[in-house]
């Protein structure tokens, strides 16, 4: 199947400083990459699940996809048009086949509009007249499992849960063909946490939208998405199916924020590979491998030359002078394996 | 209460540092009063890590500050009492609370951004706390150093000038941690100290945390709702439901052997134990109850417990012993659920559905 979106070597800048600062200091770049030659596809009906730490710019992609942010260089194609030299004018019809669902499910919406409106301004703002506002209210609304009543409460008388269903329920008012949701689960109870989890995977069977998952929740991650992408600093440093990145992480950062994930067994505190330190600011981006500052196997070499993006298997790239897990390792299950394999307890 | 009750009712125990009874608290609403706390009791011994667990609305964190009394002025406890070494915390007033407040208890926050006052250094906070200290300035300097340094920050004696908005956020926790053990507390109360940080900065706090209890031998209050923390550091876990101790044990009672219906249910929900990838994660259907001006009769639970029968609609459970099933004190762990009664035994055979998987429909209507 062709692809829905395909992002190609796309580069985000930020200016870092102003000119006459940059003047003064002799900053020859006074920008920061906030996103590096990042390349993925979507396709219809598949989920990709995009991870990283705080900063390592997973909503600055989301953002440049929509159109938010300008994109610096590469391409962005959607149903293959180039997105990525519009205006903001003719960027306006593509916003409806790309919806948005933003992180903070309470303060994405606007606490002065009724969730009726909430759910029907993308019409208004898309010119759609011709439909029937409480009528796609009310179809909405069943959509996403909330009853009638909901359409006249506002923000406030919501609960997380409730808020994110109407969240969902704006994303889907045009009938968009992609969904990009930006920590769709952040701030839920566990509880709830699989009820959204469980609404967006209904919605996607039944209507074959193709989604980019944001998310700093590995377990998440691991039960939505098809395809993950793991980012550190702006760059992919790992990209595959994600179980096989789950059972054999090629890239160290997989493997340390992989064994990062608490397991919920007191019985498995088990050796965990740890990063040092923090993550780097990326005003002083740390020179070849982003990585090596923190890395556990960091060489020489790792601070000197750029890594190569490899391929392991089908579909399966890492960015690493020393990928971990190799085939020939006889260690080789040590994470993904090994916590896959961890068994469940009866609860 | 007199003095000489207040001794007939302090806690024998030479192990237990604080130990909470049957308290109740409200916070007063415009429209009436909520129980947001119903008779909690749960003790934490001497260099233990006891975990607090529950969803939002649990009333965790409301137990937390009703501990070191830094509650809303809407708060009002009912009945209760907290012993800390055995003088109750609730007869204090405000002056004798603080002389214990950042000496013999101390607090680490939710969110570090917010627990640092921007427009004073590392080094301000680091040396007001000590306060109390009749110790030279350059005296307190060089602790708060060494606190820096243990807690993890490289180059403490530079960064000791900076402002709380030159760190990470995972190394504001770390400030803050630093802080909260620099008087040396007996209890350290943690409200969700993880929260608000990424995954590989919160191993990182979670392994810090560990080591200072060890070293400080000082015992910790952990409230979290992520139960893979919760599992990886304490020693005794309460499980919070609705304003309500549900059950209490060793964090193994509590993970392996579950046994009250909401444990089991939180448990199976969490995706980090679900080890079979599925498009279909499990919920708990149904919602938290209303505790505005009435507290539902029965058991708390009734309304999404999969195993309700009779007699969870009129008769509130009491704290049975799991394993014995007896109402005594003195049982390791407990949970309020009727069927842990060894006159219900025959119910617990029937499976029940615990949670909804695979369909998020039966969540919020």
């Amino acid at each position: 199947m062709n692809a829905l979106l395909e992002v190609e070597n796309l580069k985000v800048r930020f200016r870092s400083m102003g000119m006459l600062r940059a003047l003064a200091t002799r900053t020859s770049d006074p920008y920061i990459d906030a996103v590096c030659d990042v390349s993925f596809q979507v396709r219809p009906g598949e989920t990709l699940g995009l991870v990283g730490e705080s900063g390592s710019g997973k909503s600055t992609i989301a953002r440049t996809l929509m159109g938010l942010n300008p994109a610096h260089s590469g391409s962005i194609r959607f149903d293959g048009r180039e997105l990525t030299d519009l205006s903001q004018r003719s960027y306006k019809p593509f916003r409806r086949d790309m919806a948005m669902m933003f992180q903070d499910p309470v303060g994405s919406l606007s606490p002065r509009l009724t969730v009726r409106s909430l759910i029907t301004e993308p019409f208004l703002i898309h010119g759609i007249r011709d439909r029937d506002r409480d009528v796609e209210a009310k179809r909405l609304l069943e959509m996403v499992g909330l009853s009638e009543e909901f359409a006249q409460r506002f923000p406030h008388q919501l609960s997380g849960g409730q808020a994110r269903r109407v969240g969902v329920a704006r994303a889907l008012a045009l009938d968009p063909r992609l969904i990009i949701a930006d920590e769709p689960t952040a701030g839920l109870d566990v509880s709830v946490q699989g009820e959204v989890i469980n609404l967006l995977a209904r919605l996607q069977e039944e209507l074959g939208i193709g989604m980019l998952v944001i998310t700093h929740n590995l377990n998440v991650v691991r039960h939505i998405s098809d395809h993950m992408a793991v980012m550190y600093l702006g760059r992919f440093v790992e990209k595959g199916p994600t179980e096989e990145v789950f059972y054999r992480p090629r890239h160290p950062y997989t493997e340390v924020l992989l064994s990062a994930n608490p397991e919920p067994d007191p019985d498995a505190r088990l050796e965990r590979i740890e990063a040092r330190g923090d993550v780097p600011s990326l005003m002083q981006r740390p020179p070849a491998c982003e990585f090596h500052t923190r890395c556990p196997k960091a060489q020489e070499i790792c601070s000197q030359v750029d890594p190569e993006v490899t391929t392991a298997e089908e579909g399966h790239t890492f960015r690493c002078h020393f990928p971990v897990n190799t085939p020939e390792d006889p260690d080789t299950d040590t994470v993904g394996a090994g916590s896959a394999g961890r068994s469940s307890r009866p609860g | 209460m007199t003095q000489a009750s207040l001794q007939a009712t302090t806690p024998e125990r030479a192990d237990t540092l604080l130990e909470v009874r049957d308290l109740s608290l409200d916070f007063g609403s415009p429209k009436g009063r909520i129980h947001a706390l119903r008779d909690i009791s749960l003790t934490v011994p001497r260099g233990r890590i006891v975990g607090v667990v529950g969803e939002s609305g649990s009333g965790k964190s409301t137990l937390a500050y009703a501990i070191i009394r830094l509650l809303a002025e809407n708060a009002l406890v009912t009945q209760g009492e907290i012993f800390l070494d055995g003088r109750n915390l609730l007869e204090l007033s405000p002056r004798q609370m603080r002389d214990i407040r950042g000496q013999r208890m101390s607090m680490i926050f939710q969110d570090p951004m917010t627990s640092l006052n921007r427009v004073l250094s590392v080094g301000d906070h680091m040396i007001d706390i000590q306060y109390r200290d009749s110790a030279p300035k350059a005296e307190k300097r060089r602790r708060a150093i060494e606190a820096l340094g243990r807690v993890g920050i490289p180059d403490p004696e530079d960064r000791i000038q900076n402002y709380p908005h030159q760190f990470s956020g995972g190394m504001r926790q770390r400030i803050c941690i630093a802080m909260a053990m620099l008087v040396e507390p007996a209890l350290l109360l943690a409200d969700e100290p993880t929260t608000a940080l990424d995954a590989t900065m919160e191993v990182q706090i979670i392994d810090l945390l560990k080591r200072l209890q060890q070293e400080l031998g000082c015992s910790i209050l952990f409230v979290s709702h992520h139960l893979g923390t919760v599992a990886e550091l304490c020693d005794d876990v309460i499980v919070m439901y609705a304003g309500e101790v549900v059950e209490s044990g060793s964090v193994r009672d509590i993970f392996h052997k579950p046994g009250h219906p909401y444990t089991q249910a939180l448990l199976q929900c969490d995706p980090g134990r679900i080890r079979e990838k599925t498009r279909r994660l499990p919920t708990i259907p149904g919602n938290v109850p209303n505790l505005l001006n009435r507290v539902p009769q029965g058991c708390i639970f009734k309304t999404r417990c999969p195993y309700v029968f009779e007699r969870c609609h009129e008769e509130h459970p009491p704290s049975y012993d799991v394993d014995s099933g007896r109402v005594d004190s003195g049982a390791t762990h407990t949970a309020r659920c009727h069927l842990r009664d060894p006159a219900e035994a025959s119910r617990d055979k029937e499976e029940g559905h615990l949670v909804q998987g695979g369909n998020e429909e039966g969540g919020r209507p």
